[in-house]
């Protein structure tokens, strides 16, 4: 065997350029298979990190899943608002710790707006129960502040002071708030999940810049510029959702029952853990088809492989005669051409994981921008390196087609190939 | 006589998917440093007697012993432990794999046998020694080998053959794609350093005029009692 590898890897290199070609076939079909992967794992994660600690999602009745990722992921279409008096009840209830209102709507160079109040910066928990903390600044107080989140800032190149406008909507392109700009007041530190990509203001604040505005656009004529909003009743009419913290978590279902049975208008109580498994069930056969797919790229990838190994072959006979006359057996033979397919699919999958980190630095910025996917830059983990030891696997053994027809023919050929 | 190099028995061999067989020797030897030119036309069947001496075809009927050892009575990757260890080969043309320096070629039987290795001494030293006396220069060795003119490559391929010094030396027409004055050195440096090696060599040609020199010609109509087309 060691006396073989020298020999292998001469031999590969001597057809670098075909060999070299069916390399980048595999390393692309192993990206694709890593990269789905690992879009899967890290999409789990940033979902399951996004939040805790919130007991309940109170909101219109409508799905579950629907309601959790507008709330909390800002992710899909706007569910109805629910009435603030019905915010108000879940305030009053004595099971109630804290409440979180959340309204969405808005939008700021396509990073959504949320308006909240000041219980967001206390009670709201990601990751593993930890809190939001500012990385400059302070919370929102004056009416037009805005706190932005870490990814806002640093995408929009935004600091502390800058004058900002939102849009109406959540388009690009929708009408601005043009008269009521908003001076950045905080910066959050980075967490990794959706808040990264939100612009937090007050939702006295929300009320105020609609205050001029009726069904989505200004009321033609009639300005009301921003030194006398506060003159108005800024108490909001409706919210999205309430993040709800309860006393004791197990009050948790009295507590949904509770909300279901609200008598002024349909509501709805999810419990997040509950909502996000039910995303992963829905998930996993979309999963497993893509994973199906990019394994059955890797397939191709290694028939390529076998093709052009086993084309190769007939250029081959007269090298393989002369190594048979000097003293290699024929199952060397197997074995060389055994060890060349299995290093390439080994060069390949490496060259995979490498382009994979590549792809990861460049166009994870990207992602997070766009899709609120949040690729890590990791070590390949072990469901990863399980994968790889497949395709490595699955590799070598196809490589044993033609190293089986080596040994064939150099038995048949004996020293004297006929070409 | 001592105990022959080589030495076959009643050999028959047919090839599987012909009628006729296409060799049939009663009685052949090789003594140790004998030098055996053996000639014979195209299609005589030549090239298939010397790859039952190399034991890659067993015959059907009959005994081949090399250095005393018989063949039939080694497993199929014995035979080729037993070939790289004790025999040299050199053939017609395309001894050379392509994609190794001259130097690694010549080494080649030395990283499949411990045995060649070993009576090498210092494997580079010995294939730069056999390489200068083979008349090639040293800015070649580390040349591919495709780079050599087809003359070099055969001396090259003796080279290898050389290497370790296996008790037999076989060459299966290595002049033929050679010009008559090459032909002539290639063969003179041949059979000295076989000489040298205390190698037995057996030199197939159907070119006569080759024979000069050599010690001991055989005709293969003399040794074959099969008639092979
Ligand atoms: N692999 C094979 N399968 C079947 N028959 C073969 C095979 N190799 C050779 N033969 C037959 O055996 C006979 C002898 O062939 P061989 O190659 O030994 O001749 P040769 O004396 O070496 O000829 P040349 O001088 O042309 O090299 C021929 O009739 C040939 O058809
Ligand atoms: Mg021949």
């Amino acid at each position: 065997m060691t006396h073989l590898l020298p020999l292998a890897l001469k031999s590969a290199w001597n057809r670098r350029y075909t060999l070299g070609l069916t390399l980048i076939a595999i390393a692309l079909s192993v990206t694709l298979l890593l990269g789905i992967e690992r879009v899967r794992q890290d999409a789990r994660d940033s979902f399951a990190q996004a939040v805790s600690g919130t007991d309940l999602v109170v909101g219109a009745r409508s799905s579950p899943l629907q309601l959790l990722l507008y709330a909390v992921f800002r992710i899909g279409e706007a569910s109805n608002n629910i009435g603030w008096d019905s915010a108000q009840a879940l305030v009053a209830h004595p099971a109630v710790a804290w409440t979180i209102p959340l309204s969405l709507g808005d939008s700021h160079r396509s990073f959504p707006v949320l308006g909240t109040t000041p219980a967001y910066f206390e009670h709201f928990l990601y990751g593993d129960k930890q809190a939001l903390k500012l990385a400059q600044g302070k919370r929102f107080v004056g009416l037009f502040d805005v706190v932005l989140g870490a990814e806002v800032a640093e995408r929009l190149g935004y600091h502390l002071g800058d004058k900002i406008t939102l849009a109406h909507g959540i388009s690009e392109d929708g009408p601005e708030h043009g008269d009521k700009p908003f001076s950045v007041v905080g910066i959050l530190a980075r967490t990794g999940t959706p808040v990264d990509r939100t612009l937090h203001i007050g939702l006295e604040a929300l009320e105020a810049i609609h205050l001029d505005w009726q069904g989505g656009a200004p009321i033609p004529g009639f300005a009301i510029p921003p030194e006398l909003v506060k003159k108005f009743n800024l108490t909001p009419k409706s919210v999205t959702a309430v993040l709800v913290g309860l006393n004791t978590r197990a009050g948790v279902f009295a507590m949904q029952r509770y909300v279901a049975n609200y008598r002024d208008e349909p509501l709805m109580a999810v419990l997040p853990g509950v909502a996000l498994s039910q995303l992963w069930e829905m998930m996993a056969i979309a999963e497993r088809a893509l994973l199906a797919i990019s394994a059955l790229v890797v397939v191709v990838s290694f028939a390529g492989l076998v093709a052009v190994v086993l084309a190769g072959l007939g250029e081959r006979r007269r090298e393989l005669a002369i190594l048979r006359a000097n003293g290699a057996r024929p199952r060397d033979l197997l074995t060389l051409l055994a060890l060349e397919g299995g290093a390439v699919t080994l060069a390949g999958a490496l060259v995979g994981l490498m382009l994979l980190t590549l792809l990861t630095a460049v166009l994870g910025p990207w992602l997070e921008a766009q899709y609120g996917l949040l690729l890590k830059l990791a070590l390949p983990s072990v469901e990863e390196l399980r994968l790889l030891g497949w395709v490595v696997l699955v590799g070598t053994l196809a490589s044993l087609l033609p190293g089986y027809r080596a040994y064939r023919l150099s038995l048949a050929d004996g020293l004297t190939p006929r070409v | 006589m001592p105990q022959p190099v080589l030495s076959l028995e009643n050999l028959l061999f047919r090839w599987p998917d012909q009628a006729a067989a296409c060799l049939d020797i009663a009685d052949f030897q090789v003594a140790a440093d004998e030098q055996v030119f053996i000639h014979g036309e195209s299609g005589s069947g030549k090239s298939t007697l010397l790859n039952l001496i190399a034991g890659v075809l067993t015959p059907q009927r009959g005994n081949i012993a090399a250095l005393g050892q018989p063949l039939s009575a080694l497993s199929a990757a014995a035979r080729d432990r037993f070939r790289v260890d004790h025999i040299g080969l050199i053939f017609q043309q395309f001894n050379l794999i392509p994609y190794l320096s001259v130097l690694d070629n010549v080494l080649l039987p030395c990283r499949f046998s411990a045995r060649r290795s070993q009576r090498a001494g210092d494997p580079k030293t010995a294939a730069a020694t056999l390489l200068q006396h083979l008349d090639l220069d040293a800015s070649l060795w580390r040349r591919p080998a495709t780079q050599l003119s087809v003359g070099q490559q055969q001396r090259v391929a003796a080279a290898r053959a050389l290497i370790g010094q296996p008790e037999i030396v076989i060459a299966d027409e290595p002049t033929s794609a050679l010009d008559a004055a090459r032909q002539t050195a290639f063969l003179d440096l041949l059979r000295r350093e076989c000489a040298a090696a205390n190698a037995a060599l057996l030199f197939v040609s159907h070119d006569l005029r080759l024979a000069e020199g050599f010690g001991r010609r055989v005709e293969m109509g003399q040794i074959n009692r099969a008639t092979t087309a």
